[in-house]
């Protein structure tokens, strides 16, 4: 019963980026058969959301965020923004970079070691060919990024700074043409793990303070306990498991997001450690894509619908922010 | 207190460079570790926690000045001959580093690889060792086939695994890991620990391992220390340490990493002000007081001696034990 208030109280906000039916396929290499990264995804970020997408590295979420902001064209389906499906020539593009903008892992090497804080910053403005004070536009955004006083920082080189001061400068550079949306892709990964709580509260108080939708990109579950609203979790190009937060973190139902909660060192009960490796997206299995792994059908659980898991795909979640999950066993084969 | 302790740290100081320039990374360390126990050093970039490490082993560069005693068996690996040592090495203790895939050399097949130290140490003549390094590979969870790969062909958990053969092919007693699993996805991270867990209970192996992940440490170890700045900051059983450590880097370190269903943390990320400390330039006193939200006066200007906190449970924090600073010997 949580979960269905938290249903109606998430899609009440208005949706800023929204993906329909998302397909992005990679051409084979020396005959292989076509990499499908991204292989129907739908998903909504509301207007001061965080949505955490979540998964192992190769199941295509770095992709799929690309795709959202338009650095990656898609094969199939749409992104829009504000309502409007993107335009894929440059100007439009451009113009969409000032309103949603990534923010890269590894803040030393996404930085030009050349260049000042100040222009690393100023960087975007100058693209952009800000009219108003760029000065007082480079301040303002390290400011907010946590680096104050600002002035202090301009002259400074990437080298010259702690791991966490450069990953607020790359914060910064993204937050100085006030997009709407920031993409994060693992923007704590490479951080000291004290350092990693004051970025993620400065994530939290971005969206608090400049209502700043963002989606951020990561492995971490606990990342996403601590800053998101919603989680998605994504399995070999595709969302298995949505919902809020509280609800899919604390009681998980795909087979998949119930093994990643259990290998946590913090969780209870047996650890479902599962074996291999994440299969190759050239090579999804039919059926549902995680069968060949889910411990749920080995252990012999879901012999009842063993059928529909091998031979019988799954439809596309929806991305609103409603409770969804894709699993033949939790739905009692009733999906199709 | 019969038993010799299979490892002995005694009051290791690491330092780099030399005189106005030099910069001090491990200062002044002392730990224990029972033959067949599992220790965990946790701490940040910087701390020191990598060149104690390699310390253990002399595999720190020249310009290094190492000083204390590394006691292995009772025998002090930083006097040994260099003969002896590298008998040491590899035989009674070895490293398996962070970053398979730059320890790994790239254009040599696996299997040669991890052969490698089996026939330098004349242990094994080429068949032998042939035969060694298939079930080496079969005992890490790896086709036996798989030695005629390149490192390039395998996946990151793949080349891990490969570097946790090598460390074991000379059966070791001890076995040192620095972030064993840093940089994997969380599955994998599972497959290695588990498979580290079992190696050393199976082969009654002592495991030092190095993380900033205490949450890991905590699950895998049986005692814990954490390193701040060069020096050992809190050490106690794991569940102790983790759980209710009692010296304020420690209590920041555990909570860095929330537990997930604890509302507390919920849209509450915690983290410290302020950053590691830079090696070159320590604060005066206790060297973690600029991001400590307990510091008093004092501890802008002493330092604090580990103190009892608790049963095998030692902190060095003028809050822990004694309320007087300065009393501490």
């Amino acid at each position: 019963m949580s979960t269905d208030t938290a249903v109606t109280t998430k899609t009440s906000t208005r949706s800023l980026l929204s993906a329909r039916g998302l397909h992005v396929t990679f051409p084979g290499r020396r005959g292989a058969p076509p990499a499908r990264a991204v292989d129907g995804v739908d998903l909504d970020i509301g207007a001061g959301e965080i949505v955490a997408l979540v998964g192992e590295s190769g199941c295509g979420k770095t992709t799929l965020a690309r795709s959202l902001l338009g650095l990656v064209r898609p094969t199939s389906g749409t992104v829009s923004f504000d309502g409007r499906p993107l335009a894929y020539s440059s100007g439009a593009l451009k113009a969409y970079r000032k309103r949603a903008q990534l923010v890269l892992q590894d803040p030393s090497g996404s930085l030009n070691p050349r260049h000042t804080v100040y222009d690393a910053v100023a960087e975007g403005l100058r693209i952009h060919g800000y009219a108003g004070d760029e000065r007082a536009a480079v301040a303002g955004a390290l400011a907010r990024a946590g680096l104050r006083p600002p002035e202090r920082f301009f002259l400074r080189y990437p080298h010259e700074l702690s791991g966490g001061q450069r990953q607020r400068v790359v914060i910064a550079g993204a937050l100085v043409l006030e997009p709407e949306l920031i993409v994060a892709d693992e923007p704590v990964a490479s951080l000291d793990a004290s350092v990693r709580g004051e970025i993620l509260a400065l994530l939290l108080r971005l969206r608090d303070e400049l209502g700043l939708s963002a989606l951020v990109v990561t492995h971490d579950l606990g990342l996403a306990w601590n800053i998101a609203d919603r989680v998605a979790v994504m399995y070999l190009g595709r969302v298995v498991e949505t919902g809020p937060v509280e609800s899919v973190l604390t009681a998980p139902q795909h087979p998949y997001t119930r093994a990643l909660l259990s290998v946590l060192p913090e969780s209870e009960g047996a650890p479902v450690v599962l074996t291999g490796e994440p299969p190759d997206p050239s090579r999804i299995p039919s059926g549902c894509r995680f069968h060949a792994r889910c411990q749920i059908l080995a252990s012999g659980e879901a012999a009842a619908v063993a059928d529909l898991c091998r031979g019988e795909n799954l439809p596309v979640l929806d991305g609103g922010g409603s409770r969804a999950v894709a699993c033949h066993w939790v739905t009692g084969g009733t999906t199709s | 207190m019969s038993a010799r302790s299979l490892l002995e740290i005694k009051d290791l100081r690491v330092t780099y460079g030399s005189g106005a320039a030099a910069v001090p990374a491990v200062r002044g360390v002392d730990l224990t570790l029972e033959a067949g126990s599992k220790l965990g050093v946790a701490g940040e970039s910087g701390c020191g926690k990598s060149t104690l490490a390699l310390a253990l082993l002399r595999l720190l560069p020249a310009s290094a000045r190492i000083e204390g005693e590394v006691l292995l068996d009772g025998e002090d690996v930083l006097s040994m001959s260099w003969g002896r040592l590298r008998a040491v090495r590899w035989a009674g203790a070895s490293i398996v580093f962070q970053g398979a895939m730059h320890s790994l050399n790239a254009v040599h097949r696996i299997g040669d690889q991890i052969a490698e130290p089996l026939l330098v140490h004349g242990r094994s003549t080429p068949a032998a060792a042939r035969r060694r390094v298939g079930e080496l590979l079969e005992h890490v969870g790896l086709p036996a086939a798989r030695a005629a790969a390149y490192p390039h062909e395998l996946s990151g958990g793949q080349r891990q695994r490969v570097m946790i053969a090598m460390a074991l092919a000379c059966d070791p007693r001890l076995i040192v890991a620095d972030e064993p699993t840093t940089a994997l996805d969380v599955m994998i991270q599972a497959q290695i620990l588990r498979l580290i867990e079992r190696l050393v209970a199976e082969e009654s192996i002592s495991l030092l391992m190095i993380s900033h992940d205490l949450a890991v440490l905590a699950d895998t170890c049986d005692r814990l220390a954490v390193m701040y700045a060069g020096r050992v900051v809190e050490e106690g059983p794991a569940r102790a340490v983790y759980e209710a450590a009692a010296h304020p880097y420690g209590r920041a370190l555990s909570s860095a990493f929330p537990r997930i269903g604890d509302l507390a943390s919920r849209r509450a990320p915690r983290g410290l002000p302020g950053d590691p400390p830079d090696p070159a330039d320590l604060p005066g006193g206790c060297a973690f007081h600029p991001r400590c939200a307990v510091a008093v006066d004092a501890c802008t200007e002493l330092d604090q001696e580990l103190r009892e906190a608790g049963a095998g449970h030692r902190a060095a924090c003028v809050h822990v034990g004694s309320r007087t600073p300065g009393s501490t010997s």
